[in-house]
Parts: structure tokens; C-alpha cells; sequence
């Protein structure tokens, strides 16, 4: 966090204007305090998942009947949705993804750096529209775009937060 | 290939069975799996009220509990098969957690791949999805094997409370090709122009 801007209460504002009112998840690190925001305010449903593309499931389902939904997840949870975001392709419906990134800025992990590298290309592949951003002062603005074009325009985005902004995981190393 | 003879076990006649059934379901949305539920809903009278499935193996269920968290006046059942609910079997604990008690859920089980040329499938061994389902902790579960029980299936999906799971045991069977609208866009107006989400 920096510059006293604080992302997630940022994001929260974001999503209680839009009435996005449920939030699948499988948590990561980096959206901690988002998921408590979510939690403490009543004003989302949280749907934790076992894997991330039953998320796009629940989102595309709640669209369909009414409501509007998202998915906060990892970006190793990306690569669990590919084939999955094919439905709200199919149907012409919405899906919004919130990534917090790993595999990138100052990675420590091997393992996280090849999903993580392919993030974008694998999600611009299926046709969701992604966007990165690296400030915390603009996730907010970036976020509510991001669901704007989503639901006005019936077509899936992602914001992608990165580990700039979240900080490299340093497993207690140097 | 050779084709797999049908077992004994399995009696149901898939066709007759969801017609009888889905003539029972007063006002339930019913959001058909990919291949062979999708076609038995369709060859049992086309109603906007159904969310065909074309793709998306694994996502019925998890579909189906977005539209019943968010319609929870509406009864919602997910009509799915043995190896759609394997791969997405992990969305029954979501289910679970979640607890809507208007999401009903049917796995037409004929132990095998149907649509693919009738490869085995894992129920024809040891796996039992109702056991699942419970272990789970779904409401109720239970399996059904006879033609015969679908006036009490019926209660089952649509009057009692949710989350329940019922497998039906149903037969390899020929049946012929009936498919419905594939534009997804299409599937998607209707659905929401019944809900009246949509101008129509």
C-alpha cells in the first residue's frame, strides 16, 4: 500500500455502486482485506469454491437470473477457467474476474512464473478484455471500468492487480 | 467399438422418464447439462424456462446454483449426467455450503460416456454420486431405479426443501437426435425474457 490510498476499500465502493452483490472465491494473500471488506459489510455474498471455474458457473448463472456477480481469485486460478469462460461467451453474458498476480514483479516462487506469465494472452485468447494495473490509486478507477464495459457491453473483463501493488510474497527470505 | 450392452441394473427409459417428470414441474427453471439432458428436455416440449446447455462439460451445477441464489423464489432444478457431475463434482460442496433450498439436482446416471460412443464411466464401478452428494452434506440425497417412481421424484425435486440430489439409474438407450436452439445468445434472451429481465 502506498501513497494512503487503500485498494480494497477502493474496489468494495466500486462494486456496492454497481450492485454486484456476489463475490466467488478461491482466496489469495493478496485479496485479504478485500474479502474481509466484503465480509463485514453485508453487502455480497461470498461463494467459496473449490476451484476457481465453478466461479464462472455461479457469475454467468447469476447474470442469467438477474444479479450480478464477479470472481476474486489468484492468478494461478486463471488457468482453471479457460475452458470455462467459453459459456458466458457462449451466452453473451458477463463475467468479471479480479487477479491478483504472482509469477511476475519480484516473484520469488518458480512455480508461479509460468501461469502467471500467461495470464493475459491465455484470457485474451478466450476474448476476455484484461486490464493491468500497477498503481493502487487507480484500481479502483480501473475496477469500475472493468465492470461497466463488462455488464453494459455483456462481454467478460479482468483486472489484473499486480504484485507491485500487492507486494512479492517473500517467504521469509531475502 | 463394440457397444456395451445395457445392464440389467439399469431400467429407466430416459426419454418417457424426463417427460413425465418435467410435466410435474410447475414453475422450476431447469438448466439442462450438455448432450443428453439438454436433448431429453428439448424432445419433452421447448420452454423458455429451460437454459440449454451446448458446452461447458462441468458447469450445470455450478450455473444452476447462480440462478437459484438469485431467483429464490423460483424452484431451480439442474438436470445433469454421471460424468458432467464427476468433473464438476466439487460444486456439490459448494452447494452445500451454500444451502439454497430451492435447488433441486438430478444426475441421469447411465455409467457411462453416452454421447462420446458409451465409454465406461466411474459410476459403473465403485463410485456412488448420491453417497457423494450426502457426504457432502447435501439435505437429502437418494438413487432411483424404477420407471415407476417419478410422481415421488417429483416431490422430491420440487416441493421439499433444498439442496437434494437424486440419481437416476437410467438405460444405454437410441434415442434420436433432438436438439434444440444453439445460439447461446439466443438461450440466454429467452431465459432472462421469461424471468422478465428482458424487454422480449
Amino acid at each position: 500500500m502506498s501513497g494512503g490510498s487503500n485498494w480494497s476499500e477502493d474496489v468494495l465502493r466500486a462494486m456496492q455502486a454497481r450492485e454486484i452483490a456476489t463475490v466467488c472465491t478461491i482466496p489469495d494473500g493478496g485479496l485479504t482485506q478485500l474479502l474481509r471488506l466484503i465480509e463485514a459489510s453485508g453487502s455480497a455474498r461470498l461463494v467459496t469454491l473449490t476451484t476457481e471455474e465453478e466461479g464462472v458457473g455461479i457469475a454467468t448463472g447469476c447474470w442469467l437470473a438477474g444479479a450480478r456477480a464477479m470472481l476474486a481469485m489468484q492468478s494461478s486460478g486463471v488457468g482453471n477457467c479457460i475452458n470455462a469462460l467459453g459459456l458466458p461467451a457462449a451466452f453473451r453474458a458477463p463475467c468479471l474476474l479480479l487477479v491478483t498476480m504472482r509469477g511476475q514483479w519480484g516473484e520469488f516462487n518458480p512455480w508461479q512464473v509460468p501461469m502467471g506469465q500467461a495470464v493475459r494472452p491465455a484470457l485474451e485468447a478466450v476474448g476476455v478484455k484484461c486490464y493491468l494495473v500497477d498503481k493502487p490509486e487507480e484500481v479502483g478507477e480501473t475496477f469500475a471500468a472493468a465492470a461497466d464495459f463488462a455488464f453494459n457491453s455483456r462481454v467478460s473483463a479482468a483486472v489484473l492487480i499486480s504484485q507491485r501493488v500487492i507486494g512479492a510474497k517473500g517467504f521469509g527470505q531475502k | 467399438m463394440t457397444k456395451r450392452p445395457d445392464k440389467s441394473s439399469n431400467r429407466i427409459k430416459r426419454r418417457p422418464f424426463m417427460a413425465d417428470l418435467l410435466s410435474r414441474r410447475g414453475t422450476a427453471l431447469v438448466v439442462p447439462g450438455l448432450g443428453s439432458p439438454t436433448w431429453d428436455c428439448f424432445a419433452a416440449g421447448d420452454h423458455a424456462e429451460y437454459l440449454y446447455f451446448w458446452g461447458g462439460m462441468g458447469l450445470a451445477v455450478p450455473t444452476a446454483l447462480g440462478v437459484a441464489l438469485s431467483q429464490p423464489g423460483r424452484r431451480v432444478l439442474c438436470v445433469t449426467g454421471d460424468g458432467e457431475m464427476l468433473m464438476g463434482i466439487g460444486s456439490l460442496a459448494v452447494v452445500a455450503d451454500q444451502a439454497p433450498d430451492n435447488l433441486a439436482i438430478l444426475v441421469l446416471d447411465n455409467e457411462s460416456f453416452g454421447e462420446t460412443g458409451r465409454q465406461r464411466g466411474l459410476t459403473s464401478n465403485r463410485v456412488d454420486i448420491a453417497a457423494v452428494a450426502k457426504a457432502f452434506g447435501l439435505r437429502q440425497t437418494r438413487t432411483i431405479t424404477e420407471q415407476g417412481a417419478v410422481a415421488e421424484l417429483a416431490e422430491f425435486l420440487f416441493k421439499g426443501a433444498g439442496p437434494v440430489l437424486a440419481v437416476a439409474k437410467i438405460a444405454i438407450s437410441d434415442d434420436p437426435w433432438r436438439l434444440p436452439e444453439k445460439d447461446g445468445a439466443t438461450i440466454a434472451y429467452r431465459f432472462r425474457t421469461a424471468l422478465g429481465l428482458e424487454q422480449g
